[in-house]
């Protein structure tokens, strides 16, 4: 494994497949009466967000405890980054008082590799979002339900996504869900495909490993999996499309076009949702529709990322069945 | 003032000759002359250069003395080989009336190491809405002939217009800082490829293009004559190359770091190649070399930028836009233009020299090498290769991209009015 994990594209297959085998038994841990494990115990985690995000750091700080690290939340408004205080030295700061690895979240594309390349600090970083650029432990968990819906979870095991058609639609061009997701589909064998109206994917996509498509009437009877990117509601203001309605009428999931997907596939979301906007409540609420499933992967996704990257050599499948042995 | 010998260096490149300074003259160009009662420099495989003048350069003075002064720069002017350079006006405050360009002027003056030729703005504030007094500038003991908002773009078609037309009175040139601001808002590098990987905001060429499209026919359609401040893009080389066939009166640069690097740098995300115009790609890299060889581009300026370290060091976003480049400059057109073919030295001469001070009217720079021209001298050892450390500045600023980069070619001395300002490759 890498000593950071920065962008989903740094990934190998082997990588990633073994971060999602070992989410899987860290799922299982999930479903015992006591929910933790010892493995990073004695260990300091700091979750670093410059920017706001209640259910990332939830599910970082979630997953964190319950593989029993000591957990340091550290948000930038109110602290002294609002006093013109800079990354590094905020980094630095975190780093003397013994913090062991940097979650972070950045509004700015490219702050987490900058923090892990700079040599401003040797912890480990995880990337938890940053600016439109990555976000890896997000495509790592719709990856993983993924494979769990489309090819099943115990038979998913040691498996990737060999074949599987997965559409993302909405606004691409600021979506760093998207980035990481094509990234880590295309190393898992998915074929993918983006639809978007024309203003909101990016110039220079054509070298990206996927399909882009404007219609997604057209696209839909061929996706196992349709996942819906939120559209923020202040591109309406820079003519990215004329109104919300009509980007919901072109591009917006409705009952009637979920009918139109296969009777296997699958609605994701990676939250939070703008229902009315590109999600109506029909399907948002169906039981298409993994949204809930997702989040819960979330805190699997993660505490298998932070145990490979931090943990010992040993997998965590040997050491939690040690541990039911007892 | 002493007598100066440079001996056997090859002049423009071409023969080996020895050039005679007494004062501040050159007075003397031949072979054998005599060293009697002169300071010798054995120049021998060293290319003799007119003192180099660099049409675009920040010198931060007033304002940012934290960044550059007009001592501090123009001693990194002289390392480079520049006798003269033309400093921007967006300073704090902004050079837009005579009063601060007579201030830089005579801090130029002060400093001794290189000539300064104060840049005025166009408009007041750089805001780009009023006149500044562009006559008031000219005629200022400055005596401001370019004039430039660079740093913002004179984006309104009417004071663009005006402007070209009122600095006719007196031979002045408007200097384009091309950048269209509604399609560059948020703009953090060029756009295409690496920028939609990277997710950071597109800087599209076509927000340049656009521009110097309007410029060119503006100044057609007024008479007037217009030069493109760092140039940077494949089509934006077509549209000057386009408006010279027509006639029109158009002049444009490129800087070295547009020369030689590109925005597959921007993957390391590391400040130091930020910078407007971003760096673009290969493609253009290539069509700005061909467009400087056969003269569509007409000069090269260095836009150097200095910055204070913490506006570098930090996430892309939070990041100043700039690079230094006066002690960097000639090395790289060595590299791209020289060591290619492109260019010979007589071209590099032409194109950092003679035509930068002929488009800024710089009295006695980019004179010819021979009796009784002013003894503005650059002399440059080609073989030399070296790596870049800025530790190695002269300028306050440290902020090269070309950091542990091997680059060929070093000046060794230079010459500002038969005084040298260099001497082996050191500040005298």
């Amino acid at each position: 494994m890498m000593r950071h994990l920065i962008s989903a594209a740094d990934l190998t297959r082997d990588d990633a497949v073994l971060i999602l085998d070992t989410a899987e038994e860290m799922a299982r841990v999930a479903d015992r009466p006591i929910r933790k494990l010892p493995t990073l115990r004695g260990r300091t985690i700091c979750n670093l967000f410059f920017e706001d995000s209640t259910r990332t750091r939830i599910s970082f700080e979630a997953a964190e405890k319950r593989l029993s690290a000591d957990v340091i939340n550290f948000a930038a408004k109110g602290s002294s980054v609002s006093k013109g205080e800079s990354l590094k030295d905020t980094a630095q700061t975190l780093e003397a008082m013994g913090v062991d690895a940097v979650v972070i979240r950045h509004g700015a594309s490219g702050a987490p590799y900058r923090l892990a390349t700079s040599g401003w600090i040797d912890a480990p970083v995880i990337n938890a979002g940053d600016g439109t650029h990555q976000h890896p432990t997000q495509a790592l968990l719709d990856a993983f339900t993924m494979r769990r819906r489309l090819v099943g979870r115990d038979t998913g095991l040691g498996r990737d996504l060999e074949g599987k058609r997965i559409t993302l639609v909405g606004d691409v061009l600021h979506s760093r869900v998207a980035r990481s997701n094509v990234d880590l589909l295309h190393t898992l064998g998915a074929e993918v495909t983006l639809v978007a109206p024309p203003t909101l994917v990016p110039v220079g996509v054509e070298t990206w490993p996927c399909e882009i498509s404007y219609d997604l009437d057209r696209v839909l009877p061929k996706s196992d999996a349709v996942m819906m990117l939120r559209v923020q509601r202040e591109r309406m203001n820079a003519a990215f499309f004329p109104t919300e309605r009509e980007y919901s009428r072109r591009y917006g999931l409705d009952g009637e076009r979920m009918a139109r997907m296969p009777e296997h596939a699958v609605v994701m979301h990676p939250g939070p949702m703008v229902r009315g906007m590109e999600i109506t409540a029909e399907v948002a609420d169906s039981d298409r529709c993994t949204v809930v499933e997702q989040v819960a992967n979330g805190v699997s996704v993660r505490m298998a990322v932070l145990y490979l990257l931090l943990g010992g050599n040993d997998s965590a499948v040997t050491h939690t069945r040690t541990e039911e042995n007892k | 003032m002493s007598k100066t010998l440079i001996r056997g260096a090859q002049v423009l490149g071409g023969a080996v000759q020895d050039v005679l300074i007494d004062g501040e003259t050159v007075v003397e160009v031949g072979t054998g002359l005599s060293a009697e009662g002169a300071t010798v420099i054995e120049a021998e495989g060293q290319i003799l250069l007119p003192g180099l003048v660099d049409l675009h350069t920040h010198l931060r003075e007033p304002g940012r003395e934290d960044s550059e002064t007009v001592l501090t720069g123009t001693r990194a002017a002289a390392s480079g080989g520049f006798t003269a350079v033309f400093a921007m006006a967006n300073t704090h405050p902004v050079a837009d009336t005579a009063g601060v360009v007579e201030q830089v002027y005579r801090l130029g003056k002060e400093s001794g190491y290189c000539d300064v030729q104060p840049i005025g703005a166009v408009t007041v504030g750089l805001e780009g809405r009023k006149l500044a007094e562009l006559g008031a500038m000219h005629d200022s003991a400055a005596g401001v002939t370019v004039f430039s908002d660079d740093g913002k773009c004179v984006d309104d078609a009417v004071i663009m217009r005006r402007a070209l037309e009122y600095v006719k009175a007196f031979d002045g040139v408007v200097a384009q800082h091309a950048q269209e601001p509604r399609l560059t808002e948020g703009a953090q590098m060029n756009e295409g490829i690496v920028s939609a990987q990277l997710g950071l905001g597109g800087w599209p060429a076509v927000a340049e293009e656009s521009i110097i499209a309007r410029d060119v026919l503006l100044a057609e359609h007024v008479g007037s004559r217009v030069h493109i401040c760092h140039l940077s893009t494949a089509g934006s080389v077509e549209i000057v190359r386009w408006a010279k066939s027509r006639g029109i009166d158009v002049t444009a640069e490129v800087t070295p770091h547009h020369l030689l690097l590109t925005d597959e740098m921007v993957r390391s995300y590391n400040p130091v190649y930020k910078v407007n115009p971003p760096l673009r790609t290969e493609k253009d890299v290539l069509a700005l070399r061909e467009a400087l060889a056969d003269g569509t581009i007409d000069i090269v300026a260095t836009d150097h930028a200095p910055h204070p370290h913490e506006d570098k060091d930090c996430e892309w976003a939070a990041a100043a836009m700039g690079m230094v480049g006066l002690e960097t400059a000639l090395s790289v057109v060595q590299q791209t233009m020289v060591e290619t073919g492109l260019l010979d030295w007589a071209g590099v001469a032409d194109r950092m020299s003679f035509a930068p001070a002929r488009i800024g009217r710089a009295k006695g720079h980019g004179r010819p090498v021979s009796a009784g021209e002013p003894a503005n001298l650059t002399l440059v050892d080609p073989a030399y290769r070296g790596v870049v450390d800025p530790a190695d500045f002269a300028s306050r600023s440290r902020n090269t991209p070309y950091e542990g980069r091997e680059l060929p070619g070093r000046v060794t001395h230079t010459f500002l009015r038969g005084r040298a300002t260099v001497v082996d490759g050191k500040l005298a």
